[in-house]
């Protein structure tokens, strides 16, 4: 009797820490939903003015918010295509193949990985400078793509040490060249990593604020004009965007999740 | 006989081998290796009058670096980056625990409440904590309306609110890992240590702890080392008392356009990260967990 006190305690306390921890990280997002509602049309925008869905309709006339967000889209894409072509390439190889050098890339792929954005940020900056390419949307495509793609390559990876080489080798012996069994074979066996790894590029990509703020010249991404827009007060206007891209994001991984999990229990 | 089939081998095997590892071993030549020698080559410049970078040998910026305004900011930096670390342990620990030990249905929505949050900009989130603890914010207007302080607080351009804000930026790095970690541990251990008496504290210690160990430490490094450049989070919370070496760069590259001194000071972060990376393999870290 005493002990199942003991343990209803227990369990109460852990619930509650736990919906403390939960209370912190939603904290931020319910004050970013709430001020995309707030009637306030004086800087710093945080005073309550009451309900309001104006933010909403004004947005479509914020064209230079808009197009911050475009760019970000085909920032994001780009590079995430460009990302996971050169990864999964790069993981196939580097797991099949004997030659020169495999240890030091292998080593130069957590370089991306473990160091402070800030450096790999200055550094590409001093490079385009130095080659003089004019700053914009193609260096911030480069510069996504090297820190995505050191991610796609791991996902890959991590989908090939589980691989059977003979299922390729029984592609070739009935007849089938190299570059058939690649798309025939390959490619739909490691299908999971890659998702898994062009997601995570894609992620990377568009919530980026630290390097994309040293390459990006005049070009603005979303991120950056969140960044402009702080020293003078976020509008409930970039609360609302990021309010409908919340719901977005949420709405569609729930709507994939389950297809996502019941495609890995299978392979499994 | 034996020459040629070998020779076959290799010139079979170029081909594939460059088209598949030559893009990336290109686009790390480029983009990661040449942009790192020349921070490295640049940290050794100067600037002229036009804050061009001037490339002739000086140590000049290395002297700079031991300046008593800088060291106080390296202390800085790390206590930050340690007191973030340390509370994502202490905080991160217990819940990744709960979360992965629970066996209701629940549990996968459980694990994604943890992720939701960081699909919004982290930028507007931390703007979102500016918004809540300052004069007019929420946490003010809460604690006036219990009478527990008069007037407000200035809650904002602490060390304390930097710490929060990096805490909340980088606890998911510590819980996923943590959460893999304990997921895979095998409950028939804990049963048998409290079978032969261990008390839950002692099975804790002894035996969980230990077998998660390697999550923990992989969850240290990609808190504690991408929080010393995390400029903005300073930037926005701290208001500019709460520098951290991370500002210290970002200023020399913008507003003060020294690029060969900022060069110098990014080096550290480079020393730093390699140190710990080395004490983090020494220890029996694996590489792999650091790319979640």
């Amino acid at each position: 009797m005493k002990k199942t006190s003991k343990e209803k305690r227990n369990k109460g306390l852990g619930i509650g820490f736990c919906s403390a921890v939960y209370l912190f990280l939603f904290i931020p997002i319910f004050v970013v939903v709430s001020n995309s509602f707030n009637a306030t049309t004086s800087k710093p925008y945080l005073s309550w003015k009451g309900f309001t869905l104006d933010w909403y309709l004004k947005l479509w006339d914020n064209t230079s918010l808009l197009s911050s967000f475009g760019n970000t889209m085909i920032i994001a894409v780009s590079s995430t295509v460009l990302a996971t072509i050169i990864g999964t390439l790069g993981a196939v190889g580097i797991y099949r193949y004997k030659f020169r050098g495999k240890g030091i890339i292998n080593g130069l792929l957590y370089i991306p990985v473990v160091i402070p954005e800030i450096v790999i940020g200055i550094a590409l900056l001093t490079i385009f400078s130095n080659v003089k390419i004019p700053r914009g949307m193609l260096t911030l495509i480069l510069s996504h793509v090297s820190f995505s793609v050191p991610y796609v390559i791991f996902n890959v990876r991590a989908r090939l040490s589980g691989y059977d080489k003979s299922i390729e080798e029984a592609s070739m012996d009935l007849g089938a060249n190299r570059i058939v069994t690649f798309f025939e074979i390959t490619l739909p066996t490691l299908a999971p990593g890659i998702a898994g790894g062009a997601l995570l590029a894609f992620t990377l990509s568009i919530d980026d604020v630290i390097i994309s703020y040293f390459v990006n010249g005049q070009t603005k991404t979303y991120p950056l004009k969140v960044m402009e827009s702080i020293k003078s007060g976020v509008s409930p206007d970039v609360n609302a965007l990021s309010t409908l891209v919340l719901i977005g994001t949420v709405g569609l991984v729930f709507l994939t999740q389950s297809g996502l999990l019941s495609g890995k229990h299978k392979k499994i | 006989m034996a020459e040629k089939t070998s020779k076959h081998e290799f010139r079979s095997n170029t081909v594939p081998a460059l088209v598949t590892v030559g893009p990336v071993a290109v686009l790390l030549l480029c983009l990661v290796v040449a942009p790192l020698i020349l921070v490295a080559v640049m940290s050794f410049c100067s600037t002229d009058e036009f804050y061009n970078v001037v490339y002739k040998f000086t140590a000049v910026n290395y002297t700079k670096l031991f300046s008593v305004d800088y060291l106080r900011i390296y202390g800085q930096s790390l206590l930050i980056a340690f007191v973030t670390t340390v509370i994502c342990v202490l905080v991160g620990y217990p819940f990744a625990y709960l979360i992965a030990r629970n066996k209701t249905k629940w549990k996968k929505l459980l694990y994604m409440l943890v992720i939701i949050p960081f699909w919004t900009n982290s930028l507007i989130r931390i703007y979102g904590w500016r918004a809540f603890l300052g004069s007019s914010g929420w946490l003010n207007k809460f604690l006036m309306m219990l009478h527990i302080v008069d007037e407000p607080v200035d809650f904002l351009y602490k060390t304390g609110t930097t710490v929060l804000g990096m805490v909340y930026c980088f606890i998911p790095f510590m819980v996923l890992p943590l959460y893999t970690a304990i997921e895979k541990l095998d409950s028939s251990l804990l049963e048998a240590s409290s079978d032969l008496g261990a008390k839950p504290l002692r099975t804790l210690f002894e035996v969980i702890i230990p077998l998660t160990a390697s999550g923990i430490f992989s969850g240290c490094i990609m808190v504690f080392i991408p929080c010393l450049g995390y400029f903005f989070v300073s930037n926005i919370l701290g208001g500019g008392n709460t520098d951290m070496i991370g500002n210290l760069i970002e200023r020399q590259f913008k507003s003060a356009n020294n690029w060969p001194l900022g060069a110098a000071l990014s080096i550290i972060l480079i020393l730093v990260t390699l140190l710990l990376v080395k004490l983090y393999q020494k220890l029996g870290g694996d590489m792999d967990s650091l790319g979640v």
